[in-house]
């Protein structure tokens, strides 16, 4: 069981959407606590939508694109890649460990990966414990 | 355009602790392309905000708009709404704007969240370098269009000095050396007689500060 800590997990759907079908079809185990977001490329994932998610209450924040070299929409993961980047600079600023997302490339049939990866960063948020942001401050 | 970079995060909170509702207001021209002030900057800024003083267990209430220009009062005047609910603004414009915003708005406080840093262009993808420095005086005509008053770091008139190198500048060899730059620019347009012409001391008083321009046109 993945805990009280909440990933969020923006999925591309040319990807990381079907390898997260096919870890569902195969029945491999992984935490229950992602939520997966379909996107139709990585590339579409904002900074600011994985600052929302934070804001929101999400403990952790995985981008899941293509491989490298892969993009449908040729570059749309490397960029996902570096705004990942931005946004960990971001949230370390406002006292949010960095950590807590992450940039992961994968293939349709990598089932395992995603278990794999949703598995690692429940371990790493258990480690890091809760954000200190609950139930959103974002009042508006 | 007007070049900005946004303040360290720390600076903006310690300026408006205390407040518990404020207006972030962006700019929609220099500020927007040089990536410091536009309405993505302001969304951006507005939540981390919030996480920072979610994270502290504060709450800060804000609202997010980015107009035209904010330079100009009458484009100000359409925030009058919604600055009367908050208690401080937080302007992501440019000095001036920051002024303009402060002289509309007269009692309530504003506070800069960029750093305003020179009148520049883009180099490459998000790098910005100073191209003028408004001095009131322009010899660009003579030069090929590059200033050497701004671009050469010594902003010297008549040069090359001694320490151009393969055509980089002795104080920083990352940089270009200007009248190098002039040189090649002159010989491109056959008009190198113009290096050999003799500039005075520049009359720094072109310009008295404040700027002031009034236009002949009614």
């Amino acid at each position: 069981m993945g805990g009280n800590n909440k990933i969020v997990a923006f999925c591309c759907e040319n990807s990381a959407c079907a390898a997260a079908d096919r870890a569902g079809k195969i029945r491999l185990y992984y935490p229950d606590n992602v939520r997966v977001i379909r996107v139709p490329c990585a590339g579409r994932v904002d900074v600011l939508h994985i600052l929302k998610a934070f804001e929101k209450g999400a403990d952790g924040v995985l981008v899941m694109g293509c491989q490298e070299e892969a993009c449908r929409h040729l570059t749309g993961n490397t960029r996902a890649r570096e705004r990942v980047k931005y946004a960990e600079i971001l949230l370390k600023e406002s006292g949010i460990d960095g950590e807590r997302v992450r940039m992961v490339n994968l293939a349709p049939e990598m089932a395992h990966k995603f278990a794999q990866e949703v598995s690692e960063m429940t371990e790493r948020l258990k480690g890091l414990g809760p954000t200190p942001i609950k139930n959103g401050g974002p009042q508006r | 355009m007007i070049v900005a970079e946004r303040k360290p995060l720390e600076e903006i909170k310690e300026m408006i602790a205390g407040y518990k509702r404020i207006l972030i207001v962006g700019c929609g021209t220099c500020v927007t392309i040089c990536w410091a002030g536009g309405e993505k900057e302001v969304g951006i800024l507005s939540s981390q905000l919030r996480l920072a003083f979610g994270k502290d267990g504060n709450e800060l209430l804000t609202s997010e708009v980015t107009i035209e220009r904010q330079c100009e009062r009458e484009m100000v005047e359409e925030l009058r709404d919604k600055v009367q609910e908050v208690e401080a603004i937080l302007s992501l414009g440019c000095g001036a704007g920051v002024q303009t915003i402060a002289e509309v708005f007269e009692e309530t406080p504003v506070y800069p969240a960029l750093n305003t840093k020179f009148v520049g262009m883009p180099e490459r993808e998000g790098v910005w370098v100073e191209t003028c420095r408004a001095c009131g005086d322009c010899l660009l005509g003579e030069t090929g269009g590059i200033c050497p008053v701004v671009r050469c770091a010594k902003g010297l008139l008549n040069g090359p000095c001694g320490g151009t190198k393969r055509g980089k500048c002795e104080v920083d060899p990352e940089k270009d050396c200007a009248w190098t730059l002039i040189y090649r620019r002159l010989e491109k347009q056959g008009r190198l007689d113009l290096m050999r012409k003799y500039y005075p001391p520049r009359n720094f008083q072109a310009v008295t500060r404040p700027g002031k321009v009034e236009a002949l046109q009614a």
